[in-house]
């Protein structure tokens, strides 16, 4: 075969899967793209000031809003990362650092298959552990079962990311002198910090969604709650709630509460980002 | 003449595997000791046992007596071992997050010293003995230890490790990844450093040894074939094997 041949074949395979690479990508833009905008023309409309700052109206009345789901997504949120995120990064760095050995084998194993229990058993879980022996739903529920669905993400992409860390960069510690706690406190967790992040982000947009394990933990609730201990609306209930119901006005609302419920989790991924990335480059502390 | 380094009897294991059979050798303080050999003779195990960097991998394992100026090594905390016996790695490994300034200090800094003023003074000392101080004195807290050329990030462990004020430095190949002009430079700060503590260093290079060691040792299969002064080894080595390696016989 000429030589002029092989190299158009070549030429054109390659162009072939650039190409197909390429198509396959836009797809996965276009898939996200088109759930925001849905969202955005269903949900926006209906997401005014009332929306934001109203409880839900009864049955028959216009208006109202989703005010308390949002103050109690960011209450169970916040409670599941409390208890969540330290537990998964401490999991993650015993992994990496000290778990070459059967209870790290062990540990990594109860972290995957926990990954792949359904919410739902999670739920379950929280409501023995917690709902049953306080005899009440609580914010406080909700947030220990999104919490240990968070534990096994935190705990393994952090794990992922302190191997990344070289080697070497250990032994330059440990050769000035630095204790292996100091050397895992101070150089190596802040050299793998983007993607510890990147991980409790991910952990974090996962559990804000979640909407099973919270239906007999949470529970939810139609009006203001600040208490941990008191059955609290989320907006993921709220929008399922709303969402079963046979009133137009009520789907509106449910539109909207998703569309809420994505800005919510964007908004803290990006918040979170900027706070912990803005100084890459930290000192020794 | 005093004797910095006093190693009796060393063995070192990798698991099952011993991969030193004993090394006796006395080190001259202030002067610098070149280690020479084959790869896989046992010539870093020597040297990462000298400051109990050996047993930072789990496998590893190592008997016998080592003494630093005069105190068992292995009768004191390795971290304290380590901060008198400094060390500089084959690969140039500056702290990726840190400035050139946090780098240089991190010895100090993570080890509870907090003093700005001895701090500062600590990096631009030890950065003028590593002479990298007029590269870098303008941007020590703007750029980052890996945004340097990989002569200047070599210079910079090296000047991270004089910040604890070492006894020893023990130098892994220092050289063996950078350029010629770069080499030269390590080399001339070997001759400059080694007026103020003792200096080991591994090498593969028999020029580099010849240039800038007064003693060498000569490590074959985890044994110390032959140690005695660097003219001596390279003109009129006692041992054939010695002969065969320096010749290029094989090796």
């Amino acid at each position: 075969m000429p030589k002029g041949q092989i190299s158009l074949r070549r030429q054109l395979t390659d162009r072939f899967f650039t190409g197909l690479a390429a198509g396959l990508s836009v797809i996965v833009v276009c898939a996200l793209v088109a759930i925001l905008a849905y969202l955005v023309l269903r949900g926006a409309g209906s997401l005014g000031w009332s929306f934001l700052t109203q409880t839900p109206k009864p049955v028959g009345e216009a208006g109202g809003g989703m005010a308390n789901s949002l103050i109690g997504s960011i209450m169970i949120l916040g409670i599941a990362s409390i208890f969540g995120v330290p537990v998964g990064i401490g999991a993650g760095v015993y992994l990496a650092e000290y778990g070459r050995n059967r209870l790290g084998q062990l540990v990594r194993f109860t972290a995957d298959v926990l990954n792949g229990v359904p919410s739902i058993v999670i739920g379950l879980v929280a409501y023995g552990l917690v709902v049953v022996p306080q005899r009440h739903f609580s914010a406080f529920a909700g947030g220990v079962a999104l919490a240990i669905m968070m534990v096994p993400t935190v705990a393994r992409t952090t794990e992922e990311m302190l191997l990344l860390v070289p080697h070497a960069v250990r032994e330059a510690a440990f050769g000035l002198g630095v204790p292996q706690w100091r050397t895992t406190v101070s150089i190596t967790i802040p050299t793998a910090r983007a993607g510890i992040i990147t991980g409790v982000m991910l952990a974090f947009a996962r559990v804000a969604g979640e909407t099973a394990p919270l239906m007999f933990t949470a529970f939810g609730n139609q009006f203001w709650s600040f208490s941990a201990n008191q059955p609290i609306a989320a907006l993921p209930l709220q929008i399922f709630t709303y969402a079963i119901t046979p009133y137009d006005d009520w789907h509106r609302q449910a539109w909207a509460g998703a569309l809420m419920l994505v800005m919510l989790i964007v908004g803290t991924t990006t918040l979170v980002r900027f706070v912990f990335m803005r100084r890459m480059l930290g000192g020794a502390r | 003449m005093a004797t910095a380094v006093d190693v009796r009897d060393l063995k070192a294991w990798f698991g099952k595997t011993e991969a030193l059979h004993g090394i006796n050798i006395a080190i001259e303080s202030k002067h610098a000791t070149a280690v020479i050999g084959p790869s896989g003779c046992g010539k870093s195990t020597f040297i990462r046992c000298l400051n109990r960097m050996h047993e930072t991998n789990p496998e590893a394992t190592a008997d016998g007596e080592v003494k630093i100026g005069g105190d068992d090594i292995y009768a004191m905390p390795a971290v304290d071992v380590r901060r008198r016996v400094g060390m500089v790695f084959q690969k140039p490994n500056p702290f990726p997050t840190m400035t050139i300034y946090d780098n240089v200090a991190a010895g100090l800094k993570l080890n509870g010293s907090h003093k700005r003023r001895t701090l500062d003074e600590a990096v631009e000392h030890s950065l003028q003995k590593a002479a990298l101080w007029d590269e870098v004195k303008d941007v020590l807290k703007k750029k980052s230890g890996a945004s340097l050329s990989g002569g200047q990030q070599q210079r910079l462990c090296i000047a991270r490790a004089l910040a604890v004020k070492p006894e020893v430095l023990l130098m892994d190949e220092p050289a063996s990844a950078l350029d010629p002009i770069s080499t030269a430079k390590i080399e001339d700060l070997i001759f400059e450093l080694k007026q103020q503590l003792t200096i080991v260093i591994v090498t593969h290079n028999m020029q580099q040894a010849s240039r800038v060691a007064e003693f060498t040792g000569f490590f074959l299969m985890g044994n110390l074939v032959e140690f005695d002064r660097t003219e001596k080894i390279f003109t009129n080595p006692s041992d054939k094997r010695t002969e065969d390696y320096i010749t290029g016989r094989f090796g």
